[in-house]
């Protein structure tokens, strides 16, 4: 790649005069601009639903009642599993996507700049809907983050339309990034690279676009099914009128399972690419990587009723399911493998990035383990709907997903912000992060498997000091947010200039252009790429 | 930049990206007929087509006993009583058997009322077959009244050997707001 240095010039604003004050980051058509406003909107939520998470420990961190009424303790649950899925983790990835994609592939921007803008400007409005619905005449969302129906129709507060209204904003939000990344990766690619020579990260969010594209629609219908039950007297999902509450989960969790991929496999793209660069080393498998990813996003597609093993399926359907929910451990363990296999007798440095990488495969893995057992239907029984499932996503979608935004976040920084980020406050950071992720997510699988149900705001007295522990490691979690906050900050203001490649061991276009990266990259297409970044 | 040589154009890829999720955004409410075809033709879920079978002329099989139970209930906030005569029946497959189920309205107006099936195990649901049955109609109940409704069927003898139990379950539901008109029309006075 080294080839290409030094062909990108700042081309700063010499084809914009860049509006300056809100109307820039009102009417940016700049991929830059957009990824920015994507990630810093994403922890903004981040704070906002963790906070609301803050609510939930608090409430539990002793049984019994005392802070909040249990129906406004569903609307924190729901409310904190809608925004972290659809207003943090969602929108983090977008944004590392804007930021990254045209880089990776040296396009000078995305391929639909105009459409870009909308698809950001849009999500504040839907969050603010969601949230201002928590503050009408009988609460806002209550029935969970899968609302269920009756929860949802018959059940639920006069405010639900609101709740409907953004979702289907967060769903167009969605899909316009998904038709843009799609489009853009298709068309936009520097001369040489092949779709087998694509960075890994524009990889996997090319598949997770896929995704995006085929079930965004299907969510987006099923908030419209819950919509028209419960204002204008349908009965898709009421047996009154001939329809099935059963029928709801189905068609909720064909959304919703390859919904969790489309919040992992980015992630896969991340840690693929900071892996090879602290190690030192060639990415062990990189075709092998591609075609795991792709199996996962295929798979995600038959395994939706493994979340409804306990609604009375027929045996054989359970089995079914099952075995295609474990078969999905097989591409994902090529991965795993694929990473160690990397490390392998390299010489590794433990920077931050590395760090969050290196935590990212193991307690991903945790999750993915007790992913399986929760596979086998007939122990399902016993852990569907306690706190062993709660300990489940949570190590995927935290230390998971979220960690991989982390490592993602220190290891470009420096190509955002031109300076080097704290690395001793990093490293705080990510300490203090990994030891109290784990005090939080780890003993609930305890607690599950003890049979401590999930969404309720009391519990039996036995679950007293693992719940004590659960909250103490939530707040110390919460806290230590901050610290980011604080390092991203202080990253933007100032500090250490970066070279154009902070990271030895790390290629790819995104390095050749210097740090800050301009305004405008690659208005000509670089020239000499031969093989994908991982493979060196 | 404009597309490069050989690749297809951006509007052909974002025409054909948009009719897929139009595409979807339709699947999602086919859905809903294409899960009614799966259960009927399956029996998963317990759902069955509630049409009227032809009458039993299926030889009984009395080597085999199963036990055919009843459960009832109404809807939320649906008042009237509703129970079978009986909780349960062992019958003989191929075996016809005529259950009478009993309803009243206590509330001071008329009303009409449905009552939808489900059976379990969901396999069950294939080979019982009503001859005749209450929910196949709405019921029409006067102010104060009762009535005792009958269900008639059989099991058919191909039914798995490892079915011994049947569970019917029959909820209530007020259609008073939906009735059909030869529901109505048992209200109407006679003219004297």
């Amino acid at each position: 790649m080294s080839t290409v240095v030094g062909e990108m010039d700042q081309h700063d604003d010499h084809h914009h005069h860049a509006p300056s004050g809100l109307t820039r980051w009102l009417f940016t058509t700049n991929h830059k601009d957009i990824g920015s406003m994507y990630l810093w909107f994403s922890f903004i939520m981040f704070l906002v639903g963790g906070s609301m998470a803050m609510v939930i420990r608090a409430e539990l961190f002793q049984p019994g009642l005392q802070l909040v009424d249990p129906h406004f303790f569903n609307q924190m649950t729901t409310v904190h599993g809608l925004i972290m899925v659809f207003g943090a983790v969602m929108p983090a990835f977008t944004g590392l996507a804007n930021w990254m994609i045209p880089m990776m592939i040296g396009a000078p921007d995305m391929a639909l700049p105009r459409m870009n803008n909308w698809s950001f400007w849009i999500l504040p409005f839907a969050f603010a809907i969601l949230l201002a619905s928590l503050f009408m005449e009988g609460g806002g969302p209550a029935f969970g983050w899968t609302f269920y129906a009756p929860l949802s129709t018959t059940y639920s507060s006069d405010s639900t339309a609101l709740f409907v209204f953004s979702v289907h904003i967060m769903g167009i939000s969605s899909i316009m990034g998904a038709i843009n990344v799609i489009v853009t990766i298709m068309n936009m690619r520097a001369p040489g690279m092949t779709y087998m020579k694509m960075p890994l990260f524009v990889w996997s969010w090319f598949i997770t676009a896929f995704l995006l594209i085929a079930v965004m629609p299907v969510l987006a219908g099923a908030v419209t099914m819950v919509l028209t039950d419960k204002y204008f007297g349908t009965s898709f999902f009421d047996a009154a009128g001939g329809g099935d509450p059963v029928m709801f989960q189905h068609i909720f969790w064909f959304f919703g399972h390859p919904e969790v991929y489309i919040m992992i496999l980015p992630s896969f793209g991340i840690v693929s690419a900071i892996i090879p660069a602290f190690a030192r080393k060639p990415l062990f498998g990189y075709a092998s990587m591609v075609y795991a990813t792709a199996a996962i996003a295929g798979l995600s597609f038959l395994v939706w009723a493994h979340h409804m093993f306990t609604t009375g399926m027929p045996v054989f359907a359970e089995l079914f399911f099952m075995y295609c929910t474990m078969l999905i451990s097989v591409p994902t363990g090529v991965k795993v493998f694929n990473w160690v296999a990397t490390m392998w007798r390299g010489s590794i440095t433990f920077e931050t990035p590395m760090l969050f990488a290196l935590a990212f495969v193991i307690l991903f893995t945790i999750g993915g383990f007790s992913g399986l057992m929760l596979a086998i239907t007939p122990v399902d029984f016993q852990y569907h709907d306690t706190y062993f499932v709660v300990a489940h996503f949570h190590y995927v979608l935290v230390s998971g997903a979220i960690f991989s935004i982390m490592a993602a976040a220190y290891y470009w920084l420096p190509k955002w912000t031109g300076h080097m980020y704290d690395e001793g406050l990093a490293k705080l950071h990510f300490w203090a992060s990994l030891i109290s992720v784990n005090v939080l997510f780890f003993p609930m699988h305890f607690a599950g498997l003890a049979g401590m149900p999930r969404r309720i705001p009391d519990y039996s007295l036995q679950f007293a000091d693992i719940n004590q522990i659960v909250s103490i490691g939530g707040f110390a979690f919460g806290l230590s947010q901050l610290i980011f906050l604080w390092v991203v900050i202080k990253c933007v203001k100032g500090g250490e200039k970066a070279p154009a490649k902070p990271w030895e061991g790390a290629d790819g276009l995104e390095w050749t252009v210097p740090s800050p990266a301009p305004y405008h990259t690659f208005d000509t297409p670089p020239k000499g790429f031969d093989k994908p970044p991982e493979v060196k | 930049m404009s597309a490069q040589q050989g690749k297809p154009d951006n509007t052909r890829i974002i025409r054909r990206l948009l009719l897929t999720v139009i595409g979807m955004f339709a699947f999602g409410f086919a859905l809903v007929p294409l899960y009614d075809v799966f259960c009927d033709i399956t029996g998963f879920n317990g759902r069955f087509t509630d049409g009227q079978a032809a009458a039993n002329t299926k030889a009984v099989d009395t080597s085999r006993t199963v036990n055919v139970q009843f459960i009832t209930r109404v809807n939320q906030g649906m008042p009237w009583g509703f129970e079978p005569e009986v909780r349960s029946v062992r019958i003989h497959p191929g075996e016809t058997k005529v259950v009478n189920f009993l309803a009243n309205n206590p509330t001071g107006s008329d009303m009409v009322a449905q009552a939808i099936p489900s059976v379990a195990p969901g396999e069950a649901s294939l080979y019982l077959n009503k001859v005749e049955c209450f929910c196949f109609n709405q019921q029409p109940l006067a102010a104060g009244t009762k009535t005792a409704m009958p269900m008639q069927f059989y099991l058919d003898p191909e039914i798995p050997d490892h079915i011994h139990t049947v569970t019917l379950s029959y909820t209530m539901y007020d259609m008073t707001e939906n009735a059909t008109p030869d529901a109505l029309a048992a209200f109407v006075q006679p003219a004297n």
